[in-house]
């Protein structure tokens, strides 16, 4: 439980940190000398944060849909880094695969229970080919995976929008880079359908993919062999070649999955949240992947619960942009914050005089030469 | 760009292969010249000056590129080239982008010099960038960050210069960037957390806060987000020279301080105490604290050269060019700024080769949708990623950076 | 000049690694300080060295006490250390090593290499130690890189050097080169401490020995007057059996076969020239050597994580030449790393993880592609039992370990499977005197139940008495195939440096 207290203390110095940020940027009113309205800012702030994740089932419904494709990244990163690969790819890999998942979606008709899931396939196919590049030229010469898949995504986001130009894919009636709309059938069911008159609940059963996503993760790890070769591959890649297992087929198939996995965001994303494709469809949501991993130090548990914190502070920055003065880049400092303090457990201890347990800090990055 | 020596005894296994691999390079360029350089028919023209317009006929220029390329690839395979071997790599490359030009252009003229310019000029962030993860990484630690400091100096610069003028704006992005690095130095170090971690934390960082800040304060206060940036200074009596003089010389001081910059690292690194210390540290750096040399403090003094440099950098847009600073303005350049170290092996002269390559291409770009080359701007666009993951794939692969970049380390 | 710890007492958490440690080294003599791995050797001198601070006592240098808060006072105060593992940086040359942190400049700070070429090649001809200021550190031999670590500590002044571990890498011809360095640094007036857990060598060269255990000083003797058993004695606590002790056995079927093996790296130099032995069943071959004369390579290349260029290697008539690590591990061959930290053990993970690091993919371990952890965990519980590995749980990780049960570790691992053919590389290597003679008497043991057992190791020592017969490898070569009962170890060793008993004088 003591971790669970430094997560905590992380976050309530994220938010005061935040807090400042907040006063000190409300230029206008200091200028006045108006504190009171600086100060009421930062309540009403994180008041429209609590309430835009959590307080109402609009709310919920929307966290649910932002942490989907967070947790799914999460997964791929995170599955990498336990082989010992950072995967900076996960934008580019969740481009390939949701626009794998278009494809299926709007040139097939055919009924939901089909369609649906072999959208989601796709994705994962398309996602886990586009990773498996990074994973061979690794393999077979070194290349570094921080450089080459920081490479792909900037070559994926090209080919996105020159896709989404071409006949095949753009939308007739448009000349913007949009695509051609997902079948209706082939759209991920949402999960409050049975609500009659709730057509506001947006939350989509990409979310069961992502669960159950994060439980293949974990019984991948622990239970399977491969999961094991992975485990001692990512700590000493030497012992791993001692032990007779093959290294550079674990590491393609790492990326490989690890690409599956994105893929898979990015099919829900495109038949789930959206329905369609635009040139920005995976958004930030890559890098975001990676805080994530960090955070949950790569294990399967701690990757949901921060994918659900990451995105339960997505749904309520919206509500906080929308009602406030505040804007939604707010998030992406707390995140900043909250990422830093939690990599810092000294840092929080000497702010809050409390006694952390500095543990063995294990390293994510094994310098370039691996 | 990389080390080649000729083929041949003495050589490792390792330049052999890279060796190899140029040839395969020439070859394939070869044969690309010929399908498809050869093409189009008519001339380009290639307007150098005012008043001349160089002119080169398209399909002779490419089959004459053609066969040379094809040959030099012959010969890299048989024997290599020994010592001449990155020269003659620069050359093919230049004629190969000549040929590709001659072969866009065809039909039509191009202002050429005019790209170069923009080409250099367009080099500064992503070099300064890269001097700043170079100094850090030969230190022994990774700078990730590289990218939220160019953002966050953008910023500091734009509002600052706005403000109290281009000069105190530089001051103020500089300053930004040694505050940044103090960040990454003071978690890295002192409280030894993940390098990577910090370094990304830093970019999310400055990416909120500079967007915040830019949202919630510049919308409503334009004032703080107009600047005056610098203009181009004619360098007496060099800027006179055709061609060059333009390209080089007729430049803003951001280009002359960058060029300045890479020099200067480069002769540091190499030829002064500072330079050595800092190798050691970056290499084996309980070697160096065994002999007395306080590898911490030299590591928080090159963490903080290497913030202004990046700061400088990072003035560049609002003070170099734009006179502004828009939300996410760097987008993604201090990547490119590490992957431009890595592609040119962690020395400075490599690091501006790799970023003339990428300004080349964003430079090309522009121009290009003005020409008819039935190529998707997008795959242009691409090109120099492309090149460096053919590069960094290729010719580099599992090359030496500073062993010791990365752990931590355990004084006492 | 007089050195003087006094009280000296370090703490790390969990740990007293010097516990009011008292001694006093003089100019003009030779210290000797022994105990086993993990006494306290190691952080005593990087306390007088100023890498660590004390939490207790003084350092008292002419009757004046000083502090050190980092190498550079002492080096200042004219301590020198001569590190056990090199503090070269690889890809720098000599000179460039040499003069760090004392770099001659000119102006701006611009470094005069001249001067510190010539610094070094006058130290080198004064010392006679023979070194090129411009070749680069990571080509050179391991003996050249130690004389390196010597300018390093003369050109600044040592007025007191400190050796820790020296002859670790060194041949029996070098390590007498070594001493006679030593004598020149003792006629030149400088003090020296002499770190070691080779007791032979410390009584040879030490005028007298300090005996370290568990953190406190036990005892200092008079070299001329002691014998090495008292000294080992100190050193552990009790009675101490310096030889294994085994039976003739009657030596079975040919197990290993190697015929014309040859291994080059990939710049085309030859790591193993032509190897060709046997292994019989029941019978310990050993191959002695200096390290970095191809043994690691040869053991990789019969283990499978190397490739050879030409000849073979057979296991009971089965051609495993090009076989996977893997094949070779199911077909009954097992290898006992000589790096256990890089290769053996995966420090983050847990003992049991650890236990079956190389047969996870065998049954009863798994199925298909599902681990059976429970099993595991059964196993790891008697193997931890059974060779006495002290730790709480067999669930904490495996670097809370001891160096020595690490190592256990790895012998239960590979030795408690049913075996043709053992591998052991430096199986005693950083291991303290307890678990050595534990591990001994294992391989024996596995001897005796029939396994062929190839032992690979720099500790002639211990090679010479575990080998039924002792093979000799130098520059990649097999040079000598000797009855260790019936050759002397100065015979050995001269076969270990490239010569022939008998040629001496000749040869190198």
């Amino acid at each position: 439980m003591k971790s669970l207290r430094m997560t905590l203390l992380a976050l309530l110095s994220a938010m005061v940190v935040g807090g400042v940020i907040i006063v000190l940027s409300d230029i206008d009113s200091l200028r006045d000398g108006d504190f009171a309205t600086a100060f009421g800012a930062v309540f009403s702030a994180y008041r429209a944060l609590f309430v835009g994740s959590f307080g109402s089932l609009r709310a919920i419904s929307s966290t649910i849909n932002s942490t989907v494709p967070l947790m799914l990244c999460g997964v791929s990163v995170s599955i990498a880094f336990k082989a010992g690969l950072f995967n900076i790819g996960a934008t580019g890999q969740m481009l390939a695969g949701g626009m794998a998942a278009l494809w299926v979606g709007f040139s097939m008709n055919g009924p939901g229970i089909i369609q649906v899931p072999l959208a989601i396939l796709a994705g994962a196919v398309g996602g886990a080919l586009f990773g498996a590049i990074a994973g061979v030229l690794k393999a077979r010469t070194g290349a570094h995976e921080v450089i080459t898949t920081i490479m792909l995504n900037n070559m994926a986001a090209f080919m996105v929008l020159w896709l989404l130009k071409t006949n095949l894919f753009q939308r007739s009636d448009r000349t913007d880079p949009i695509s051609k709309l997902v079948d209706p059938a082939g759209r991920l069911p949402r999960l409050f359908g049975f609500l009659n008159g709730r057509e506001d609940l947006l939350a989509h059963s990409g979310f069961v993919v992502a669960l159950l996503a994060v439980g293949v993760f974990w019984w991948f790890l622990h239970r399977t062999t491969m999961g094991f070769e992975f485990r001692v591959l990512g700590l000493n890649s030497d012992a791993a070649q001692y032990a007779g297992m093959r290294t550079k087929r674990l590491t393609v198939l790492a990326m490989l999955f690890a690409g599956a996995f994105a893929g898979m965001a990015g099919a829900s994303e495109v038949t789930g949240t959206y329905g369609y494709a635009s040139q920005n469809f995976a958004g930030n949501i890559g890098f975001d992947a990676i805080a994530i991993a960090l955070l949950g130090r790569s294990s399967p548990l701690g990757t949901a619960f921060a994918a659900v914190l990451f995105g339960a502070l997505q749904a309520g920055g919206r509500q906080m942009q929308a009602n406030t003065d505040v804007p939604i880049s707010l998030i992406v400092v707390l995140r900043a914050l909250i990422v830093m303090f939690i990599a810092a457990p000294l840092l929080v201890k000497a702010i809050w005089r409390v006694k952390a347990d500095t543990g063995a800090q294990s390293q994510t990055f094994r310098g370039w030469g691996s | 760009m990389s080390d080649i020596k000729s083929a041949g005894i003495g050589q490792s296994a390792e330049q052999r292969k890279r060796s190899r691999n140029v040839g395969v390079v020439y070859v394939v360029l070869g044969l690309v010249s010929a399908t498809i350089f050869t093409n189009r028919p008519g001339n380009s023209g290639f307007k150098l000056l005012d008043d001349f317009i160089f002119v080169i006929p398209a399909r002779p220029f490419a089959w004459a590129l053609a066969i040379t390329l094809v040959a030099l690839g012959a010969a890299q395979l048989l024997r290599g080239m020994g010592k001449v071997t990155n020269v003659v790599l620069t050359v093919a490359t230049i004629s190969f982008v000549v040929g590709f030009l001659t072969w866009a252009a065809s039909g039509g003229s191009f202002s050429l010099t005019g790209m170069l310019q923009d080409t250099v000029t367009r080099s500064v962030p992503i070099t300064m960038g890269a001097i700043a993860g170079i100094i850090c990484e030969r230190s022994g630690i990774i700078n990730i960050a590289i990218e939220g400091q160019l953002l966050g100096s953008a910023f500091a610069g734009s509002v600052v210069g706005s403000v109290l003028g281009p000069w105190p704006g530089v001051a103020a992005a500089m300053l930004m960037g040694v505050a940044l690095s103090g960040i990454l130095a003071v978690f890295a170090i002192r409280y030894r957390v993940d390098q990577v971690i910090v370094g990304f934390a830093i970019n999310f960082l400055a990416l909120g806060l500079t967007s915040f800040l830019a949202s919630r304060v510049l919308t409503k206060n334009p004032q703080y987000n107009l600047v005056k940036p610098f203009s181009p200074y004619r360098v007496p009596l060099l800027s006179e020279i055709p061609v060059i003089g333009v390209v080089l010389f007729t430049q803003t001081l951001f280009v002359y301080v960058s060029l300045a910059a890479v020099a200067v690292t480069t002769w540091a690194l190499f030829r002064t105490r500072w330079g050595l210390r800092t190798r050691a540290i970056g290499e084996y750096p309980k070697a160096a604290g065994t002999l007395g040399v306080d590898v911490i403090k030299l590591r928080y003094r090159n963490l903080l050269i290497a913030g202004a440099a990046a700061g400088f950098g990072g003035a560049w847009w609002p003070i170099g060019t734009v006179g502004r600073f828009d939300q996410n303005i760097t987008s993604g350049r201090g990547f490119i700024a590490l992957a431009a170290v890595i592609f040119g092996r962690w020395h400075p002269v490599g690091a501006l080769s790799a970023a003339l390559v990428f300004a080349f291409a964003e430079a090309l770009q522009l121009k290009l949708s003005n020409l008819n080359t039935g190529i998707p701007s997008e795959f242009l666009l691409m090109a120099p990623y492309l090149v460096t993951l053919v590069v960094v794939a290729g010719f580099v692969g599992r090359s030496r950076a500073p062993r010791a970049a990365g752990q931590i380390y355990e004084a006492q | 000049m007089k050195l003087e710890l006094r009280g000296i007492t370090k703490r790390f958490p969990g740990v007293i690694a010097n516990d009011n440690v008292t001694l006093t080294v003089r100019t003009g003599e030779v210290l000797g300080l022994v105990g086993e791995n993990g006494a306290g050797k190691s952080t005593l001198m990087n306390v007088l060295y100023g890498l660590y601070k004390a939490d207790e006592g003084t350092i008292v240098l002419d009757d004046v006490p000083v502090q050190f808060a980092s190498p550079a006072d002492a080096i200042c105060a004219g301590i020198g250390m001569v590190h056990q593992h090199f503090m070269l940086v690889p890809v720098f040359t000599v000179a460039e090593n040499v003069v760090l942190g004392i770099e001659p400049t000119g102006m701006l700070g611009i470094l005069d290499i001249e001067k510190a070429r010539s610094m070094v090649t006058e130290i080198s001809n004064r010392y006679n130690l023979g070194l090129d200021p411009d070749a680069i550190v990571e080509s050179l031999p391991v003996g050249v890189q130690q004389r390196i670590e010597i300018v390093k500590v003369l050109i600044r002044d040592a007025k007191i050097v400190v050796f820790d571990e020296p002859t670790a890498v060194l041949t029996p011809s070098e390590i007498i080169e070594f001493f006679s360095i030593v004598r020149t640094l003792i006629d030149s007036d400088k003090g020296v401490v002499f770190i070691t857990h080779k007791l032979k060598e410390a009584l040879s060269v030490a005028d007298r020995i300090a005996v370290l255990r568990r953190g406190s000083v036990v005892g200092e003797v008079v070299s001329a007057e002691a014998t090495e058993s008292q000294i080992a004695e100190m050193m552990v606590g009790r009675a101490v059996q310096l030889t294994v002790s085994k039976k003739r056995s009657d030596y079975g079927a040919t197990v290993l076969s190697v015929s014309g093996l040859t291994v080059l790296d990939p710049d085309g130099r030859t790591l193993v020239q032509d190897v060709s032995f046997d292994v019989r069943a029941s019978e310990i071959v050993g191959i002695a050597g200096v390290h970095g004369n191809g043994q690691t390579e040869l053991v990789e290349a019969l283990t499978g994580l190397r490739s050879t260029s030409s000849g073979k290697v057979y296991l009971e008539g089965v051609d495993i030449t090009k076989a996977s690590p893997r094949k070779r591990h199911s077909l009954g061959v097992a290898h006992i790393p000589e790096d256990r930290q890089r290769q053996g053990l995966v420090g983050g993970l847990s003992i049991v993880e650890n236990l079956v690091l190389t047969r996870y993919h065998d049954t009863p371990f798994s199925k298909r592609i599902q681990m059976n952890w429970g099993v595991a965990h059964q196993v790891a519980a008697d193997l931890v039992a059974q060779y006495d590995i002290r730790t709480q749980s067999a669930a904490d990780l495996a670097n809370t370990l001891s160096g020595g049960n690490q190592q256990k570790v790895i012998v239960a691992r590979e030795l408690s499977r049913d075996l043709r053919l053992a591998i052991c590389s430096q199986p005693t290597r950083g291991v303290d005197v307890g678990s050595i003679e534990y591990i001994h008497e294992q391989i024996v043991k596995e001897r005796d139940s029939g396994t062929a057992v190839l032992i690979v190791s720099t500790e002639l020592d211990e090679v010479m008495s575990l080998s039924d017969r002792l093979l000799v490898m130098y520059r990649g070569r097999i040079v000598a195939d000797v009855d260790p009962k019936t050759t002397s170890a100065m015979d050995v060793g001269l076969y270990m440096a490239g010569s022939t008993p008998g040629n001496v004088g000749v040869g190198v």
